[in-house]
């Protein structure tokens, strides 16, 4: 038996108890799961264990997180959360969270970045960076988004995400927009969430990093994004790459003042 | 002389105006600038997986024309439409109608073309309609990105699809399947003919499932 595939049988139990003919969004199921769980999202593992990997010396300098600048300072992990991708000039990049994180453990920990951002999902490195981002998220649980738009970069991020919103391409001319363009629409019985705008507190930009029920997953912004253009029938985005970034800055400047629920819960 | 201050002060003005505009380009990209940018930044942000190769990121007319937040001018999309119809194949022998049922399993059927599917072939390929549109009243798990096609033969006075009266929704039904573009430029409906997604047979089936009188989408 799979890990947590009790949780798919209760997800579909409470869908189908409240779902007789009348067609109904899966939101009704999910809001009704999330109620049968209470306080025992799966992420809560992750969390923990994302919390003691920060403060865990690791990698050739055996050093820990502890002094990594998430945006508000080194070590800050409060808030900062919500003020990403952001403008670093350390770097002189905008990062979002993943990319940020693979900064940190190259040059405290003395890690490979290039090495990890090649690594496959919840392989290796990856799967610390997912129980990170589950982690840092949780630290700015219930804060709104306040994404920086001060820097020029940070400005420009913004404008390459719109764009990068809206490309179409591929053998179904899908476009992120196809989608998330409009509001109150489905795909099958999954609500879309229209991310050219603010969609609300907890909704889209400010609902991930997630726990995926179906899959019995943590999944990062870094992998929703992934999955995303795998259904969108595009070619593989690379890890931490600037259009993925420039998604973050264009959904997270949308939904500017939503509140964050992350690491939430997803069917 | 009055005349000469005044093109002395243009001068001065298109100096200043000149200056001003490239302190402007240095310190803010134009919109064009800005296009060229973000079509660097996702040819740089993508590698082939699988059958799901770069070249996907090429852009044709139609999909270059639809990729912005406001859609394209009249003339630029009436441009797309034409191509769109002209590229459409009609079916061998004129034969348009397949198995209704073949038809539903297709429709149910979300399957192919990305990274992690082994074949591009159509005979791989689901045609997604489901996903979208709601068809057979018994399904109810259904999308709302396209319009309802229930009873969709059936609004359209389909009683005989080989009736000569049926012939234009049964033509135009097709071509929407084939090149969906060539009646709406930007609509969001893959273009399962003309981007080999599905096959000619496959595409009878579903034509069946819209338009046979005995289709449960009609009943």
């Amino acid at each position: 038996m799979k890990p947590f595939s009790w949780i798919v049988t209760a997800l579909a139990l409470a869908v189908s108890v409240g779902a007789p003919a009348q067609q109904k969004s899966a939101a009704d199921g999910i809001a009704e799961y999330r109620r049968m769980l209470e306080d025992g999202n799966p992420a809560e593992l992750f969390e923990a264990k994302g919390e003691d990997l920060w403060k865990t010396a690791r990698g050739p300098k055996k050093a820990t997180l502890q002094r990594c600048d998430l945006g508000l300072g080194p070590g800050v992990v409060k808030g900062a959360w919500v003020q990403m991708p952001r403008w670093f000039a350390d770097t002189q990049r905008v990062q979002d969270l993943e990319s940020r994180l693979l900064t940190c453990m190259e040059t405290l920990q003395g890690f490979d970045a290039a090495e990890i951002a090649k690594t496959g999902f919840d392989k290796g490195e990856q799967a610390t960076l997912a129980a990170l981002a589950a982690w840092i998220s949780a630290e700015s649980r219930g804060q709104k988004l306040a994404l920086p738009q001060a820097h020029a970069e940070e400005k420009r991020f913004f404008e390459l995400g719109k764009r990068a919103f809206f490309f179409r391409g591929g053998p179904m001319d899908f476009s992120c927009a196809s989608c998330h363009g409009e509001a109150g629409k489905r795909i099958r019985l999954q609500d879309l969430p229209d991310l050219t705008k603010n969609p609300g507190d907890g909704i889209g930009f400010a609902a991930w990093p997630a726990y995926r029920v179906s899959s019995g997953e943590m999944w990062s912004m870094q992998r929703r994004l992934n999955d995303c253009y795998r259904q969108q029938r595009f070619p593989y985005p690379g890890f931490a790459s600037d259009v993925t970034i420039a998604l973050g800055v264009y959904m997270g400047v949308n939904a500017q003042g939503a509140k964050s629920i992350a690491p939430a819960l997803k069917r | 002389m009055q005349r000469k201050h005044t093109l002395f002060a243009l001068a001065a003005l298109a100096a200043v105006a000149t200056t001003g505009l490239v302190t402007g380009c240095a310190s803010r990209p134009t919109p064009a600038d800005l296009d060229a940018q973000a079509l660097a930044m996702i040819k740089a942000s993508f590698r082939d997986q699988g059958i799901a190769k770069v070249d996907r990121l090429n852009q044709d007319l139609g999909q270059a024309a639809c990729s912005a937040d406001k859609p394209p001018s009249d003339d630029v999309a009436l441009r797309v439409e034409a191509e769109a119809l002209a590229s459409i194949r009609w079916p061998a022998g004129g034969q348009y109608i397949g198995d209704w049922r073949e038809g539903e399993k297709l429709a149910q059927n979300g399957r192919g073309m990305t990274w992690t599917d082994s074949s591009a072939a159509p005979s791989a390929n689901g045609a997604q309609c489901y996903n979208c549109h709601q068809i057979g009243k018994q399904e109810i798990s259904f999308g709302t990105i396209g319009p309802s096609l229930y009873n969709y033969g059936k609004m359209r006075g389909v009683k005989d699809v080989a009736d000569p009266d049926s012939a234009p929704i049964v033509q135009y039904t097709w071509g929407k399947l084939w090149n969906s573009k060539a009646y709406a430029a930007c609509s969001n409906m893959p273009r399962f003919g003309h981007a080999r997604l599905l096959d000619e047979q496959q595409l009878r089936h579903l034509m069946a499932l819209l338009l046979d009188p005995k289709s449960p989408v009609n009943q």
